[in-house]
């Protein structure tokens, strides 16, 4: 049995992290509607469930019973493989992510159990080896489906990932450089927050040489990598339609939407590995009083479900918002009352809060920016981010150098 | 059988059923399609082999990057069914003895030297990056370096090509 255990341990890591995301992936909707229709001061879903917050079920039933439509003479392997590929190819990047230090405090049949599925030693570079396949996705989708729009986006696709992958792994060659390894557990053990806090993050990084230009390109050539606004060309509608997506209906579209969001949670985990320290702490290890923020973020929360669930409009709202409530802030409570508890879900925590502070941010560019234009797409990224990120790795090169050699 | 030898023989399959759908598939999509399961079989070969950045970077250049602007280069050219013709003599008549020719070479090689290829009990210098980094820049540094001339040249080539003409 201990044998298998091993087997049987990731299995479930691995279909419990599917679970986590998908859900997450559904809510992230739920989220960036609300977000987006409160910048637009308009109230964005609230008829599904109380706050709307049913909304992603209802739109998932919704993808499944619709008409799976295929049009007339499309390549059909490669229409039906397009979209398969995207979405496996951006839920396997998911499993070297490490989501935490610490192994959880029992064993699996005599397996430890880490909060990652795999930590191999070349972690980063198995995520950009993702990345790199992920425009077939895309591009198969367009030039299977036989029609001009989707074509066009694929190419566009094709032509923009190309183009930003080079600033994409070139702008974090300087955190490789000082961390001195590809694994992503390593990169975030070299920005350790003991002594300075955030200033140890690589985004800072007292340790050896700031990053902020490093994380700059990053940040930009991944938003442009997961085709998001403002970088969203290949399914820009007011042009292409939908772009590569057009021909595509019912579940086979469910899944370059749920590829999409995958993709950018992948880009939110990875930016806060490499440039903000991780599941490092933004505060020095002296200040032990933030230990209980996790709780003192909680508690307030849940009280204030509870207040605004009693008054809710309807009677399902006024049953479900406040038990919800009232839940997150027994947790909260439990958390202060358990110190062996609280100090596990710090790394976690943290983690999690700098994901959703970049999801957060995707949504908040997508409120706020306008598209490129095709000919100032190809310019930012070949003759702004390139040579920047360029420079950026023969400085950071010469400082590590530098630093080595006393 | 080990769990390794028995994934040396899916990958290996793999390979070879990819390598030979290139060949027998009609249009251009295909063909390329087969290619990039070809170049990840190996990349999970290379992978058996101990050698992690050299699966990682096979799957990021060769799977990545070269397959995307093959791919591009096809769709933007809107490439067709392509046309059988005849064989040519010389596979008609050479191909068969040339390919066990060739064979036949491969096999003695690894018959002779066999224990010399690096497997994950003795990856060797395949192991970690830095020694391989290290090798590249002294052992290899001439070749690696000519290499890298080469593909400069063909750079400025194309880029020459590209230009479009001053009136």
């Amino acid at each position: 049995m201990a044998e298998y255990g091993f087997w049987i341990l990731t299995l479930i890591k691995i279909v419990l992290l599917l679970i986590v995301v998908l859900t997450a992936n559904a809510y992230l909707t739920w989220f960036e509607r609300k977000v987006v229709a409160h910048m637009q001061t308009r109230m964005g879903p609230h008829r599904v469930g109380p706050h709307g917050l049913l909304q992603p079920a209802a739109d998932g039933l919704k993808f499944l019973f619709k008409e799976d439509v295929m049009p007339d003479g499309v390549d059909k392997l490669v229409y039906m493989l397009a979209p398969f590929l995207a979405l496996t190819l951006s839920l396997t990047s998911l499993a070297v992510i490490p989501f935490g230090p610490k192994p959880l405090p029992f064993t699996f049949f005599g397996h430890q159990i880490d909060l990652w599925i795999t930590n191999p030693n070349i972690g980063l570079l198995v995520l950009f080896a993702i990345t790199a396949l992920g425009v077939y996705g895309i591009a198969l989708a367009g030039w299977s489906s036989n029609s001009k729009y989707p074509l066009l986006g694929g190419l566009r696709s094709s032509a923009q990932m190309v183009s930003y992958e080079l600033t994409l792994t070139l702008s974090v060659v300087g955190v490789v450089l000082m961390a001195n390894s590809f694994s992503l557990t390593e990169i975030i053990k070299q920005q350790d927050s003991s002594k300075y806090g955030l200033l140890g993050w690589n985004l800072f990084g007292i340790h050896s040489f700031t990053q902020v230009i490093g994380f700059l390109c990053f940040f930009i050539a991944a938003v442009a990598e997961t085709n998001r606004v403002p970088f969203d060309l290949p399914e820009a509608e007011s042009e292409l339609v939908a772009g590569f997506h057009t021909e595509y209906s019912s579940f086979k579209f469910a899944m370059f939407f749920i590829a999409e969001y995958t993709s950018m949670i992948t880009v939110s985990c990875l930016t806060t590995i490499l440039f903000f320290g991780g599941w490092n702490s933004p505060f020095p290890a002296s200040w032990g009083f933030t230990l209980y923020l996790p709780s003192l973020l909680l508690i307030p929360f849940g009280l204030w479900l509870v207040y605004d669930g009693i008054k809710y409009e309807t009677l399902f709202g006024r049953l479900v918002l406040p038990v919800v409530g009232a839940a997150l802030a027994a947790i909260g409570l439990a958390l202060i009352l358990f110190p062996g508890a609280n100090e596990f879900i710090q790394a976690p925590f943290w983690f999690l809060s700098k994901v959703f502070f970049f999801l957060f941010f995707y949504v908040w560019v997508r409120g706020t920016l306008p598209r490129f234009r095709y000919d100032q797409l190809m310019n930012i990224g070949w003759k702004l981010l390139l040579p920047v990120s360029i420079v950026n790795v023969i400085i950071t090169a010469a400082v590590v150098l530098l630093r080595a050699t006393p | 059988m080990s769990a390794a030898l028995l994934t040396f023989f899916a990958l290996a399959t793999l390979a070879t059923v990819g390598a030979l759908s290139l060949i027998l598939q009609r249009h251009p999509i295909h063909s390329a399609l087969s290619l990039i399961v070809v170049m990840v079989a190996i990349a999970g070969l290379y992978l058996l082999m101990g050698a992690e950045f050299v699966a990682a970077v096979q799957i990021i250049v060769y799977g990545g990057a070269i397959m995307v602007l093959f791919i591009f280069v096809i769709m933007l050219l809107n490439a067709g069914v392509e046309e059988r013709t005849d064989f040519s003599k010389l596979a008609k008549f050479g191909g068969l003895p040339l390919a066990l020719a060739l064979t036949g070479l491969l096999a003695a090689a690894m018959v002779r030297h066999g224990s010399a290829i690096p497997n994950p009990d003795t990856p060797g210098a395949l192991a970690s990056t830095e020694t391989l980094s290290t090798l590249l820049f002294t052992t290899f540094v001439y070749p690696f370096e000519l290499t890298s001339f080469l593909i400069l040249v063909a750079i400025m080539g194309a880029l020459v090509l590209a230009q479009r003409e001053k009136n």
